[in-house]
């Protein structure tokens, strides 16, 4: 155990959060009546699992951009794939309840769809739709990966490839006739294992659920780092040709790692959908990509716990400034992604490094005057 | 000045040919409207050699019953309520009428009602302007009205551009189809085969059903089907072959942009390595210059003048100004730090791609802002048979000149000279005495300036919102990766590849599933070349 943890300080952390995020914020959500101090509410419960799954997300790109340098844009794309086919799962639990009355979905009505397509049926399972959270996102980064890397398609190049992907799919996904719900995606969903989802116990439960997937990451992601294969693959992230010179295939390194992160996505964004009740294309249009790699940068990029922080920190960010200043918040968060690639390259996580640097040089770049001289 | 003399007395001419016609017109209609019996008749077969627009108002004014006689002096006088007040009909003058009760409702008999109809029909076949004449034919040949063919045929006589005699040609034949006999019907057929006619590919395909319906005339109609068959594979091949140039046209219009836009990202990522998420919105910038230029031209030289029509003329260096200036800035204020970090440049652009697009909302609004086409680039070009609009054959044109231009600063200035060493090899640049951070800023704000540019050029063919730059973005990136980066050669031949490309996929397998199947091509594409189109030669190895 002791193996996966870097020092004494990381394991006091991963307690503790693992005690307030697991046992402490439900037991607050289910105990205290609902005027006490200590309550937290269903909202913020379902906030914080939406939390939760983004910094999933936000470690599985971690893996890939962290730890093997590659920065990969189509990491939302693997999220919402993931959601959609938890999305296709919930959809069909709505039965007969749906506002046409119909056992087909919704839409499927709306457009006029006499029976289930094909490819739905296996989803009345639930055991199926997990399944497919898993391989389907896994499919798509085999194929795509395989493509990219064995025509050693990398830096820029590769964030572009997998930014155009996403594009893609998401026009894909924004057709009616892919059987997918076009524009509107997937929505009033009804029950999950035969339990109402809006119910406050079912929602508290998905938010354990992904709070112990979260840590099952961490681990994984520590006990990677930890084996030989880590050791490669944070090679492969310093210097790729010396690794394939030193006799490594990084192809088939570079192709695993981002299958498994595809995987870990795919299930970030199963948990997502039941927690949020709504999955649309809007979830893998690029933008939603690059939030991520954002997420990822301010919490600290190549640190275990960084993309955490990030992910909540700056979704923390949005939620209020989306209330506050509706108008500009696309503008301030401009300007914190700007500040932190400048002044923060390591984000918070490296923040004490950060200020003891700017310490030792005595401030001396920050001086308004030699910002002046470099300016001109 | 002697000239001008003879042009001017010229025009005067031809003005006082045009009044002359219609006081003449105005004349006959009153002649009509007041007689009967025999001088009516002859008025009205005068009248057909008349084409005036006149004919068409007034004559749709007396059906309507807006026309009243009186009497006045023994004279009677016919005039029509205008918004403006009592018009004479004979010469247009406005009349006050104060005893407004001996006006008489004046309206037209069934059988003048008919034959005056049939000459606002056929008015415009005889109008001066060929393109109305073309369109009045083609209309009466697709109303299959046997009344009308005569009228045809006796015009077409005397039509002497051969264009329009095409178009006469045609509609005879559209009419025969459904009124000949079969002998006609037979030689109609065959004719609109030689005219290759588009539009009449339905007759003939009607023609066709209905002979392998009914069995009258068997003799006949098994050659009749025949023909027809021969004509409308004639007419398919031709169509097709016009579907070909009208697509290749429209992919290479809409290359052309590609091209603008990768050119300034070729120039901002290929060479210097920077990718720069907030091109789109530069893009924008460009559009959003040619808005404000124009509102401005509207506001000094109101919208119906010559001045304004050059705005667009205008905004181009206005737009290109404005985008280098943001570019410089952006540049000195932190690209610079980046050269050395590529990937996080993408993500520091990225936030001030989100901060700019915001902007632009706050000041512009959400919705998408209406530039206008100048007048001068709204019509559109007939190249045999393939219709092509001027503003993208001015984008063509547009796409052109920036090649040439960015040609020309690359390897005949200095700046250019600068440029291409730094991009070879910064350090070695610099200690040669060259001043990188400033050829940095000049070279970034100039791919910045490129990209207005191709703002301005999609204001014509596109809209102006705060998010049109996204949409190209992600193409135009595949465009620089395909054509190698910073090869601007290969950015060239790649835009205007992917825009064919795009052009052609897309009627077969609709927008979407078009830009996809480009998209996966790309990909395969880059399985067989990985470096480009254009692959640096280079033993160096990049880590």
């Amino acid at each position: 155990m002791l193996t996966l943890f870097d020092n004494k300080k990381e394991i006091i952390g991963f307690i503790i959060t693992f005690v307030i995020l697991i046992f402490l914020i439900p037991f607050l959500n289910a105990y205290p009546s609902e005027e006490s101090l200590f309550h937290v509410s269903n909202f913020k419960i379902s906030l914080w699992g939406k939390y939760i799954c983004y910094a999933v997300l936000a470690m599985s790109l971690n893996l890939l951009w962290g730890y093997t340098g590659l920065l990969c844009l189509c990491q939302s794309l693997f999220f919402a794939i993931g959601g959609y086919m938890m999305g296709m799962y919930l959809m069909l639990m709505i039965g007969d309840r749906g506002a046409y009355k119909s056992i087909l979905p919704d839409f499927m009505v709306f457009l006029g769809y006499q029976d289930l397509p094909m490819h739905w049926k296996p989803f009345y399972s639930f055991w199926f739709a997990s399944g497919a959270v898993l391989w389907v996102p896994g499919l798509v980064a085999l194929v795509f990966g395989f493509l990219a890397f064995r025509s050693r398609i990398k830096g820029v190049y590769f964030s572009i490839l997998t930014q155009a992907l996403t594009y893609a799919a998401c026009l894909l996904f924004f057709r009616n006739d892919f059987t997918f719900g076009g524009n509107n995606g997937f929505t009033d969903f009804k029950e999950i294992l035969g339990a109402d989802i809006n119910h406050a116990l079912t929602q508290r439960t998905l938010y354990i659920v992904s709070c112990l997937f979260m840590v099952l990451v961490y681990l994984l992601i520590s006990w990677i780092l930890n084996t030989k294969f880590g050791k490669v693959q944070q090679a492969i992230r310093d210097s790729e040709s010396r690794v394939r010179f030193s006799g490594y295939s990084t192809t088939h390194y570079k192709l695993i790692l981002f299958v498994v992160s595809a995987m870990i996505a795919g299930v970030a964004g199963a948990l997502y959908v039941p927690q949020v009740g709504i999955i649309n294309p809007d979830e893998m249009a690029p933008a939603k990509s690059l939030d991520v790699v954002v997420w990822v940068a301010v919490g600290g990029r190549g640190t275990k716990y960084g993309p955490i922080i990030g992910a909540i920190v700056v979704n923390m960010l949005k939620s209020y400034t989306t209330q506050a200043f509706p108008e500009s918040w696309l503008i301030i968060l401009g300007f914190i992604f700007v500040f932190v690639v400048l002044l923060m390259p390591d984000g918070i996580v490296g923040l004490p490094n950060t200020i003891k640097k700017w310490r030792q040089n005595g401030f001396q770049s920050l001086r308004f005057k030699n910002l002046i001289k470099r300016f001109i | 000045m002697l000239r001008f003399f003879k042009g001017f007395t010229l025009l005067f001419f031809l003005t006082s040919i045009l009044y002359a016609e219609e006081s003449k017109v105005r004349g006959l209609l009153e002649l009509i409207m007041t007689s009967s019996g025999n001088e009516q008749k002859e008025s009205l077969v005068e009248l057909s050699n008349y084409s005036d627009p006149q004919i068409k108002t007034i004559v749709e004014a007396w059906r309507k019953g807006d026309v009243y006689s009186f009497t006045n002096n023994g004279e009677s006088i016919v005039v029509q309520q205008t918004n403006s007040g009592f018009e004479r009909i004979k010469d247009g003058e406005i009349l006050i009428i104060e005893d407004q009760s001996s006006l008489k409702k004046n309206r037209p008999s069934r059988r003048i009602r008919k034959s005056l109809k049939k000459i606002v029909d056929t008015a415009d076949l005889i109008a001066l302007d060929p393109k109305v004449r073309k369109e009045a034919v083609l209309k009466l040949g697709l109303s299959q009205n046997l009344s009308y063919l005569e009228d045809l045929r006796r015009i077409f006589k005397n039509e002497l551009d051969p264009s329009v005699q095409k178009v006469f040609r045609e509609s005879i034949a559209i009419c025969l189809l459904a009124h000949g006999s079969d002998q006609e019907k037979l030689s109609a057929i065959e004719e609109l085969g030689i005219l290759k006619s588009v539009t009449a590919i339905n007759f003939i395909e009607k023609i066709v059903k209905n002979a392998s319906e009914s069995l009258s005339d068997i003799s006949l109609e098994p050659l009749l089907k025949d023909k027809a068959e021969v004509a409308i594979l004639k007419i398919k091949n031709h169509q097709s072959i016009l579907d070909f140039f009208g697509n290749l046209f429209r992919g290479f219009s809409l290359g052309s942009v590609l091209l603008i836009v990768s050119f300034g990202l070729a120039i901002t990522f290929g060479l210097m390595g920077i990718i720069n998420m907030a091109h789109g919105e530069f893009i924008a910038i460009g559009g959003y210059s040619c808005y404000v230029v124009q509102n401005l031209f509207a506001s000094w030289f109101g919208t119906h003048s010559v001045g304004f029509e050059l705005y667009f003329l205008a905004a181009i260096p206005v737009s290109f100004v404005v985008a280098c200036l943001f570019g410089f800035l952006l540049e000195k204020s932190f690209i610079r730090f980046l050269y050395k970090r590529p990937l996080e440049s993408l993500l520091a652009t990225w936030g001030v791609s989100m901060i700019m697009q915001q902007s632009f909302r706050l000041v512009f609004g959400a919705a998408n802002v209406q530039v206008n086409t100048p007048d001068w680039l709204i019509k559109s070009a007939d190249f045999y048979g393939v219709a092509m609009s001027y503003s993208r054959i001015f984008v063509v044109g547009f796409a052109l000149m920036v090649i040439l231009m960015t040609w020309l600063l690359l390897s005949k200035t200095h700046l250019g000279l600068h440029i291409r060493a730094v991009m070879q090899n910064r350090k070695m640049a610099s200690s040669l005495g060259i001043p990188v951070s400033k050829v940095n800023a000049m070279t970034f704000a100039f791919g910045c300036g490129l990209a207005s540019l191709a703002g301005c050029a999609l204001s014509l063919i596109g809209n102006v919102g705060p998010s049109m730059g996204q949409a190209y973005l992600v193409d135009s990136f595949m465009v620089v990766v395909i054509g190698s980066v910073g090869n601007l050669l290969g950015a060239g031949i790649s835009s205007f590849g992917i825009g064919i490309f795009d052009q052609y996929l897309q009627p077969v397998l609709g927008p979407v599933m078009g830009k996809i199947t480009v998209f996966f091509i790309i990909i395969l594409f880059l399985q067989w070349k990985p470096g480009g189109l254009f692959p640096t030669k280079s033993r160096s190895l990049e880590d």
